[in-house]
């Protein structure tokens, strides 16, 4: 048995700790939102943030997760009231299609706009290159996270106002 | 099928000339059992197939198509709503399920059109001639980018307009006024002389008593309060915080999960199986022979991954162990030099007398092109979750024919297809992939071996092995010009003709033509891939103009807006394009510009693309976009699918190649069939016209030009004519024509 913080829960699981943690939260957890797409850390549908930091989850055993801090789709908006600002720019641009990378391509960008609150172009290639969207929803993706950033500089900007 | 019969169109009153059903009014006593759980309040009036109005005044739209990304769910609602004068925030949609009481007659419709021929792949689900469709359909497809232009043109707006008519009319009656008093608006009726008005709920009840008009009046397009707007898409919530369910996402108790390997080379069956040799391993139910795969069966997905690839099988060839993709190539080589040698080759094209004007032609340009087989790799693995139980077969998964998977799984595991209910999900990417139902089949005849649901998962390697492949192709051409360089005489030879029929047609105003195409086949499974064979033609036919407009000497685009003069439309189309690139203006060292157009499913695009070509290797810059398709049901939804056609086919053109090697697919996983990636993805502008009342589709049209235009751009930037793609496999190496005396 093992024990994962997924979205601020503890889940104990009965699972051979080498499964990948991608089996271990879709198949075991429950939470679908995270997508197999290659197996082999290829396109990115699978990215999770561990530790805050976006992972492969298909190429990392869930053993490698125990004890820290596991956030998948279903969990991106837990600081924030109602969406996260990234889920709320890909609304406003409309940027899924079929939809089913989508939820790698806004935790990849989560992560991006931790570390890089205003990312040129390069920056978002940088970061993105990793995730997959057969759909080509490429052109909208950069213009979400650059909407994201907008709001949450907005954000950040009224919490110092109000400071 | 309950009640619901042939006769049960025609007293409804709405079946239309015999052919196509626009929609269908079920009145309450006279609901088929498949349909009677829809209305589940008896104050729900279900007026027909596509529409349903709630007490609460909410419009449900109910739409007869797969969602893969299109927009179709809400560019149909969007139809329907307009015709109706329903107020668009009260308007909601649910796919149709799987009964045959949704079958798709406008798709049929559709392709019945003069100009279009009915694919033999419908005409496989609907056992033989489709106007017999009403009583044996078996089509509920989304596919041949047909949704809004013909379920949504046909079904959608004459059922909103019908419904429209008979609410107005119960209102009259109720007030006893005259229905021409009346006005419809935002989900309201008005009566003003009187100052009354009331909602659509409050007549719904009334008004599905009546008969729905058959050929109600339909807005013209200056009427329209919907269509031709943007609204946000009903279906990107769900995708953007994890909670849309997409086929390989189904959960039920008790269920078990699959991973399957079939014979690497098509056509083989399992030789040897030791399932010993897996025996030792935890948490496996069953190993199932499939003859011409092997499943296993475990607690988890990874369980049964592992297993299986530690089972110890082995499989035959079927004969085809040696086949490479060279020998591919030069069967179709030989195939096209037997065919032209005997003079037998098929029909596509004759106009004037092609080959009399090529001998009388004062230059002659010949070409030869080839393109690689392609699979789909939709972004979510084939997978089909199948349960069988108290007599009935359930499967769960994305599709594209609903129907026709439940026809043809009946069939595989010996069920009647009313016993085998498909419950639609979300397609994780279609592009013409999840119009097969291999995968379906296999999940059913896995699931027959025991009591519990199973999900079967495709890992990416057997989803890239065992795809239905967009085929390869050689493509020969001659030219004709005369003394002044104008192109009189166009003559092309190809192998394998699928459809749609008019893909290796041309715009242009040749006198001479002669197109013909000889049959040349592989074992390699064929199937339709975004756009089907305009992905080919276009690539063909465009980068070919462009070598006849450089060797007469002329600007490539000059050239063809010259062949284009009695061809309004496509000028029009191609002059946008040329004129938002800027078309003529310098740019730096190392760029090139290419332009191309193609017309396909009834929407013609234009495309120029700005590339760089530096160490051999090529960057798409810019790419501008000018399309026509008729009008926009929804721009932005429009904007969005040329995005998407451009950058599918841009992954084709630069990198898509499957090549046979041993009999098998030599590929396997995104690292050697790779994808255009963001840090490559060119800036896109779409401009749109709307040029004509003909609707056309959406989701394939705009990828078949961008190959051609990218490879005409690879010439400007380096000399180097693109005559076979992959782009990756070619050296580019700049020609300095002039030097070299090429041109």
């Amino acid at each position: 048995m093992i024990k994962l913080d997924i979205n601020g829960t503890t889940h104990s699981i009965e699972v051979d700790p080498a499964t990948p943690l991608l089996w271990v939260i879709r198949d075991y957890v429950g939470l679908t939102g995270t997508k197999f797409g290659c197996g082999k850390a290829q396109c990115g549908a699978c990215t999770v943030h561990v530790n805050g930091a976006p992972i492969r989850s298909c190429v990392t055993p869930a053993q490698a997760a125990v004890g820290q801090a596991i956030t998948t789709i279903e969990g991106i908006n837990r600081e924030f009231e109602g969406l996260h600002p990234v889920q709320q720019a890909w609304i406003d641009e409309q940027v899924p299609q079929c939809g089913y990378c989508q939820s790698g391509q806004i935790m990849s960008a989560a992560a991006l706009l931790v570390s890089k609150p205003l990312p040129t172009d390069a920056d978002i290639d940088t970061a993105m290159a990793g995730i997959v969207c057969r759909c080509g929803t490429y052109p909208r993706i950069r213009r979400g996270i650059k909407r994201a950033a907008a709001a949450i500089d907005g954000m950040r900007d009224g919490e110092q106002s109000d400071g | 099928m309950g009640k619901w019969t042939r006769r049960a169109f025609v007293s409804s009153g709405i079946l239309a000339g015999g052919v196509v059903v626009f929609g269908v009014a079920i009145r309450r006593g006279d609901r088929s059992d498949n349909i009677r759980d829809l209305v589940a309040d008896e104050r729900d009036s279900l007026f027909d197939i596509w529409l349903k109005i709630l007490p609460d005044n909410t419009a449900i739209v109910i739409v007869p198509h797969a969602e893969m990304g299109q927009g179709a769910h809400t560019s149909l609602a969007m139809m329907l709503a307009d015709e109706l004068d329903a107020d668009w925030s009260k308007v909601r949609m649910m796919e149709a399920p799987a009964h045959k009481e949704y079958a798709n007659y406008a798709l049929a419709r559709g392709y019945s059109a003069p100009d279009v021929e009915f694919p033999a792949w419908l005409v496989d689900t609907v056992d033989g001639f489709f106007f017999r469709a009403t009583q044996a359909m078996a089509l509920q497809i989304t596919g041949g980018s047909t949704s809004v232009r013909t379920t949504g043109q046909i079904a959608m707006r004459v059922t909103g307009a019908a419904t429209r008519a008979v609410l107005l009319a119960a209102a009259a009656d109720a007030w006893q006024v005259p229905a021409g008093e009346l006005v419809a608006r935002n989900s309201l009726i008005f009566h003003e002389p009187s100052q009354r008005s009331g909602t659509f709920a409050d007549f719904a009840p009334a008004a599905a008593r009546m008969s729905l008009p058959a050929q109600p009046r339909l807005k013209s397009s200056g009427e329209f309060q919907i269509i031709g707007t943007s609204p946000p898409r009903f279906d990107v919530p769900a995708k953007v915080d994890g909670s849309a369910v997409f086929g390989i996402d189904a959960r039920l108790p008790d269920m078990k999960y699959a991973a399957v390997k079939a014979a690497p080379v098509f056509g083989g069956k399992v030789r040897t199986l030791d399932t010993a040799s897996i025996a030792d391993m935890p948490g496996i139910r069953k190993v199932v022979n499939l003859d011409d795969a092997v499943a296993v069966i475990a607690d988890g997905y990874w369980q049964a991954k592992q297993a299986l690839d530690r089972l110890q099988v082995s499989f035959d060839d079927a004969d085809n162990g040696r086949r490479e993709q060279g020998d591919i190539f030069r069967q179709f080589a030989d195939d096209l030099d037997r065919s032209a040698a005997a003079g037998d080759a098929q029909l596509d094209v004759e106009k004037g007398n092609a080959t009399a004007a090529l001998g009388d032609a004062e230059r002659i340009i010949d070409a030869e092109y080839r393109v690689p087989f392609l699979a789909h790799a939709t972004m979510e693995p084939m997978n089909c979750t199948a349960w069988l139980h108290d007599g009935e077969c359930e499967l769960w998964l994305g599709t594209q024919n609903p129907l026709g998977f439940a026809k043809e799984v009946g069939k595989a595991i010996d069920m009647d297809a009313d016993k085998v209910v498909v419950h639609n999900q979300y397609l994780g990417g279609g592009f013409g992939r999840r119009a097969f139902s291999d995968v379906a089949i296999q999940a059913a005849r896995i699931a027959k071996n025991v009591h519990y649901p199973v999900k079967l998962v495709w890992s990416r390697e057997e989803d890239i092995r065992h795809d239905h492949y967009r085929q390869a192709s050689i493509s020969r051409f001659q030219a004709g010009l005369d003394s002044g360089g104008k192109l009189v005489a166009w003559h092309n030879h190809y192998v394998n003709k699928h459809d749609p029929v008019e893909a290796p047609h041309i715009p242009y105003a040749v006198d001479h033509q002669r197109i013909v195409y000889t049959d040349s086949t592989t074992h390699v499974p064929w199937g339709f891939w975004r756009s089907v064979d305009h992905s080919l033609h276009a690539f063909f036919t465009e980068s070919f103009v462009d070598e006849v407009a450089i060797a007469a000497g002329r600007d490539p685009y000059e050239y063809r807006r010259d062949l284009l003069a009695s061809a309004p439309r496509y000028r029009a189309v191609l002059e946008l394009a040329a004129e938002k690139a800027g078309w003529g203006n310098a740019l730096p060292e190392s760029f090139g510009r290419g332009i191309a157009i193609h017309r396909s499913f009834g929407t013609i695009v234009a495309q120029v693309v700005e590339v760089e070509v530096s160490d051999g290797r090529v960057r798409a810059h810019r790419v501008v976009c000018a399309v026509d398709p008729g009008y926009a049901v929804h721009p932005d939804g429009l904007i969005a699918q040329m995005e998407s056609g451009i950058a599918y086919g841009l992954t084709a053109a630069l990198y898509g190649e499957i090549s046979i090697r041993r009999g098998a697919v030599a590929q396997s996983n995104f690292h050697d069939y790779p994808m255009l990636r963001i840090d490559e993805a060119p800036a896109i502008e779409t401009y749109i016209i709307e040029g004509g009342r003909s609707l056309g589709g959406a989701g394939e049209p705009g990828t078949p030009a961008i190959a051609p235009a990218l490879a005409n751009a690879i010439f400007d930037a380096t000399g180097v004519r693109i005559r076979e793609l992959p782009i990756s496999n070619q050296d580019l190496t700049p020609i300095d024509h002039l030097e070299t005396g090429v041109v």
